[in-house]
This record gives C-alpha cells, structure tokens and sequence, in this order.
C-alpha cells in the first residue's frame, strides 16, 4: 500500500472501499445522534436523554475509529499503547473533574474542557503535518491541507491557552479585573502578520513543519494576550466566544485529516457557542469586538457617575423583611452571582417553600448574564432542587414586577439598576429586570459596594427599596427564622 | 478545485445551518448544560487523535498522539459525564412521599 497521500483516513487510497464506506456511514449514524441530542435538549425533561444519545453516538464514532485503523493496519504497537495509556489516563482525569466539580465551578470546568478540545484539535494538524512533511517525494502539501492546518493551530491554540487563562481567572489563581498587558495589542498586532507570513511561507511551498510550530507558539501567545485584559463580568461572553472557537478548530482539524465527523461536530459546536456568544453579548448590550478590546471599568464611561443615586437609603433588619415576605401575594427572587458566591442556593430554596407553603407565590427572575456562564444560575438553583418552571427568564418576568409584593435582590447589582433605562452612564442600554417596578424591593447585600460596572445602584436609593445588609447565606437564614416565629410555622 | 474540499466545506455550512436551527430552541434554563454538552460533541476530536496515532512511526508522533489522547480523553468522558450530572437535577423527582408516609401514624 502506498504511503497514505492526502489524508490519513485515506478513504480514496485504500485499497478497501466497502469498509471504509461502512465506517463513513457509521460516523454519519454518529454525528446523527449529536444532532438529535441537541434537539432533545430543547426541554429540560427530555434533555438527559439528548445527552445520553449524543454519548452513545460518541461511543459508535470511536468504537468504529478503533475498527478502521484495525483494519488499515499501519499503527504500530506504540501507537496503540499512546492511545491505550492516554485515553485512559484523560478519562480518568475527565471522569474525576466532572464527578467532584461543584456546580459553582462549572464555568472553570467548561473552559478547561475547551481548552483540551481545542489544544487536541491543534495537535491533530500539528502531528499530520510533521508527518506530511516527512514524506520527502510529496513534493508540496496540498493547499487545501496546509490551508486548514494553519487555522486548525491557530483557533485550537488561542482556544487552548485562552481558555486555560479564563479557567485562572474564574478560579481565582489569575486577577479577575482586567490586566492590561503594556503593549499587548501591538505585540498581538505583531504575532499576527507573523503568523500570516509563516502562512505564506508554508503556501509557497515549503514543507516547514518548524514554521507550523512557530505558528502554534505565536498563537498560544495571542490567546494569553486576549483574554488577560478581560474582566470577571465578561467571563460569559467569553467562555461562549472560546467553545465556538474550539468548535471551527475541531472542525479544521476534520478538513485537516478529511473527517465527516469532525466536519459536522465542530460545525454544530461553531454554532451553538457562536448562538450563546451572541445571547450573552446581547444581554449586556456589549459588542464582542469591544469586549475583547478591553473590559468593563477600563473604558472612559467611568467617570459619567449617574447623578444622587448616592442618596439615603434605608436599612431593614430580618423581622421587617419577614413580616414582608410573609404577608405578600407575590414574591419574587432576583438571584445574582453572590448567591451563589456565598453557597446560599439552599438556603433561599428552604426561604422559598417556607413562603409557599403558606401560600405566597413565589418565582425567580434570571438574568442571562446571571452567573459565571450562560444559564449558570439556572444549574446553580435546579442543584438545590428549585423546580425549574419557578425559574422565569427576563423577557417572562418583566411583565410581573408591577404585580409583585415583594422583589427579593439576593447578590445581583448592575442587572437590577435603572439607570440603564437612561443614556450616559456605564451600563446604559444593557437590558434589565424591572424591579423597582415591584410595591416593594428588598437587597440582600454585604456593602454598598459597587458592581461590575463600577457605578452606584440607584435601585438602593429609591424609597420603596430597604437594605439588609448581611451575608446572603447568614442573611437568608436570619430571614427564615425569623418568618417562622413570626407566623409559627414548624 | 479539489472536489472533496467543496463536499467537506458543503457539510460544514449544512451543518452550521442545523445548529443554529436546533440549537436555537434551547431555553434559557439549559444553556448551561448546552455549552458542557457542545463541549462534549467536540471531544469526537479524539478520533483525530485515534488516526494520528495510526500514522505515527517516531517519537514526535507518539508524543503528539499520547497528548492529544489525552485531551481528547478528558474532554469526552469528563464532558458527557458532567453534562449528565446537570441534566439530572433538572428532572423532576417524585414528590416528598416519605413525609406524608411518617405522619400517618401520629395524626390517628
């Protein structure tokens, strides 16, 4: 058998069609249950089972990989053995993160998920390519593969190391406010025409696996550079804009080595992380080039501070809130980062079927920007058993707020200000739930400390609001208690 | 042109065109468990990994192959793993049944 020439699946040069045919179709049966999967997650009731489709497709895509290098016989006894001892070893580690994360951590997991996807990805021109290059009577490297093996680097390799720095920073190991790199945009600037001139030099001809390698370095730079100067509250957009990434590199790396299944699965994932991108990107009326060039508080809207929001505000205390809570209609939660930050999802669910039980309505107003990632509060509350149609998304909600008693903000700041409603300030235009349209709004928060956008709350000020000033956690156990010697409930 | 370049970046369009239609009726609520899953699907970039491994003949191909097992390892199973692990909070559980079990004696 002649060396495999173009790809290595090598579907053209194999001396056996028919198997090799039966292999395409079964990644076709693959790639079906993803897309399946998907659809069945349109519903939180059937969606487990759209994951476990998609698993068992996964499955059939490798068990039929296994099959077809089996069955082309090139690999060799080490080969094998990498395989056997990596994937081993990278399930392990996978299978450890994922049953030990908690829910709180789950954006950091996803960004090192991505950034393994995306690295793997890189890794798979890399290695196709130094192979390629090996072969000394190819004269050159199809267009077509060093095409796709330079973007598969570049995305895979800003994705590997972006999302590595993103994980940091959502871990805390890395400052969350933006860190400026003196300089960093002009040496992106730089490493880009260098990465474009090693492009055009790997073009013209020379099969310079060196070059593709200088390229990956450039690009691992590139990815540090980008995402350091983001800030905590962009962390959303970031993680989505980072996993559509790793999408295109996986389906790069499927042009690459001539793989209808990485084609279809890299392209489902381009779209679904360029949708979230999108949504979240939205929901704090930001451009994603802007937020890329730099994050909240770096801008000069700074100093544009909205006029007497620094005004009185009143201070209540457990009973008053729970005398209010108590005896409302409506109640509804405003759940924020803080909540979470404090682990207090229990705690308001225990608040909230104390509520209901003595017949108050109760539901939870979530922002799309609540959290750490998109739709991270809605894990964070299903975690503690909030059944999920209690929780309203903002367009749902918004109509309520003239009709609720009692708007409960738990750790959410710049999502709940109105001064968004008015142009000139750091977060105008971002869309916001109305609370203070609500009879009567309470805060749950340690300080008067500002949010990400660095201005004050004018929620805080407004007469109908009282603040309790506390620790979400200790504060929602104090209003707890204190509901239940007030109404005397067991 | 190369024909299977223009049948490859066909499907990838075709399939960027599904997702965004599938992918757009996911509610809010499971946008979460959306990106792990994603997350999940691209980990079939460890058949990459698979194929690479099958054309290394030195050690800067098994290197390259072990590491990218090993990524590819980590993002499939920890992905669909932890996918799973969210979907499940998000079925429903049968209702508290124990309770109204225990106070059927001390009500009598």
């Amino acid at each position: 058998m002649a060396p495999l020439t173009a790809s290595v699946l090598g579907n053209l040069v194999s001396p056996s069609y028919a198997f090799d045919d039966a292999i395409t179709l079964i990644l076709l049966l693959a790639a079906t249950c993803f897309v399946l999967g998907l659809h069945l997650m349109n519903a939180p009731p059937t969606a487990d089972t759209g994951n476990r489709l998609s698993a068992l497709g996964m499955t059939v895509a490798v068990a039929s990989t296994i099959a077809l290098i089996a069955h082309d016989g090139t690999i060799t006894t080490t080969g094998w053995l990498m395989l056997a001892v990596g994937g081993v070893l990278g399930s392990g580690i996978g299978l450890y993160l994922a049953r030990s994360v908690e829910m709180t951590a789950m954006p950091q997991l996803v960004s090192l998920f991505n950034a393994v996807g995306g690295g793997a990805a890189a890794l798979v021109a890399i290695a196709d390519f130094v192979r390629l290059a090996g072969i000394t009577h190819e004269p050159t490297i199809a267009a077509r593969i060093s095409v796709t093996s330079v973007l598969d680097v570049v995305i895979g390799a800003v994705t590997l190391s972006g999302s590595i720095v993103a994980a940091g920073k959502l871990q805390g190991m890395i400052s969350s406010n933006p860190v400026v790199i003196p300089g960093g945009r002009y040496l992106n600037v730089v490493l880009g025409l260098g990465v474009c001139a090693g492009t055009g030099y790997i073009l013209s001809g020379a099969n310079s696996d060196l070059t593709l390698i200088g390229i990956a370095i450039a690009s691992l730079v590139m990815g540090v550079i980008m995402v350091m100067p983001i800030g905590g509250a962009d962390m959303p957009v970031v993680i989505s804009l980072l996993n559509a990434f790793t999408g295109t590199a996986v389906a790069m790396a499927g042009f690459v080595i001539n793989s209808l299944g990485l084609i279809i699965a890299g392209a489902l994932v381009g779209a679904s992380g360029s949708i979230l991108t999108k949504l979240m990107a939205d929901a704090m009326n930001r451009s994603i080039l802007n937020i890329v060039a730099g994050g909240f508080g770096t801008g000069d809207t700074a100093s544009v501070i909205g006029a007497g929001a620094t005004g009185q505000v009143r201070s209540v205390g457990a009973d008053d809130v729970a005398i209010q809570l108590a005896y409302a209609q409506k109640v509804i939660i405003v759940p924020g980062y803080g909540l979470a930050a404090a682990h207090a999802q229990h705690s308001v669910k225990e608040l909230a079927d104390l509520l209901e039980k003595r017949g108050v309505e109760v539901s939870y107003a979530i922002h799309p920007v609540a959290g750490r990632m998109p739709g991270h509060m809605n894990v964070l509350l299903a975690e503690a058993e909030v059944p999920y149609q209690e929780l309203k998304t903002m367009e749902e909600i918004n109509p309520e707020f003239p009709r609720a008693d009692v708007a409960l903000v738990i750790g959410a700041n710049d999502v709940t200000n109105p001064a968004a409603r008015r142009p000139g300030n750091a977060v105008s235009g971002m869309p916001i739930l109305d609370v203070d349209k609500a009879k009567s709004i309470i805060v749950i928060k340690r300080s008067m400390g500002h949010g990400y956008a660095g201005i004050d709350n004018e929620l805080y000020a407004d007469p109908k609001t009282g603040m309790f000033f506390a620790d979400a956690q200790v504060g929602l156990r104090a209003i707890t208690a204190a509901v239940k010697t007030l109404v005397g409930v067991d | 042109m190369d024909t299977s370049l223009i049948t490859d970046v066909t499907i990838f369009v075709l399939s960027l065109l599904v997702g965004f239609e599938v992918i757009s009726k996911v509610p809010q609520t499971l946008h979460t468990p959306l990106m792990s899953a994603a997350n999940s699907i691209h980990g079939v970039v460890i058949v990459g990994a698979f194929l690479i491994a099958s054309t290394a003949h030195d050690a800067v191909g098994y290197v390259l192959a072990f590491i990218a097992a090993v990524f590819a390892g980590m993002n499939v199973v920890g992905g669909y793993t932890v996918t799973d692990r969210m979907l499940q909070m998000f079925q429903h559980r049968p209702a508290p049944a124990p309770k109204d079990a225990s106070t059927d004696g001390s009500h009598s």
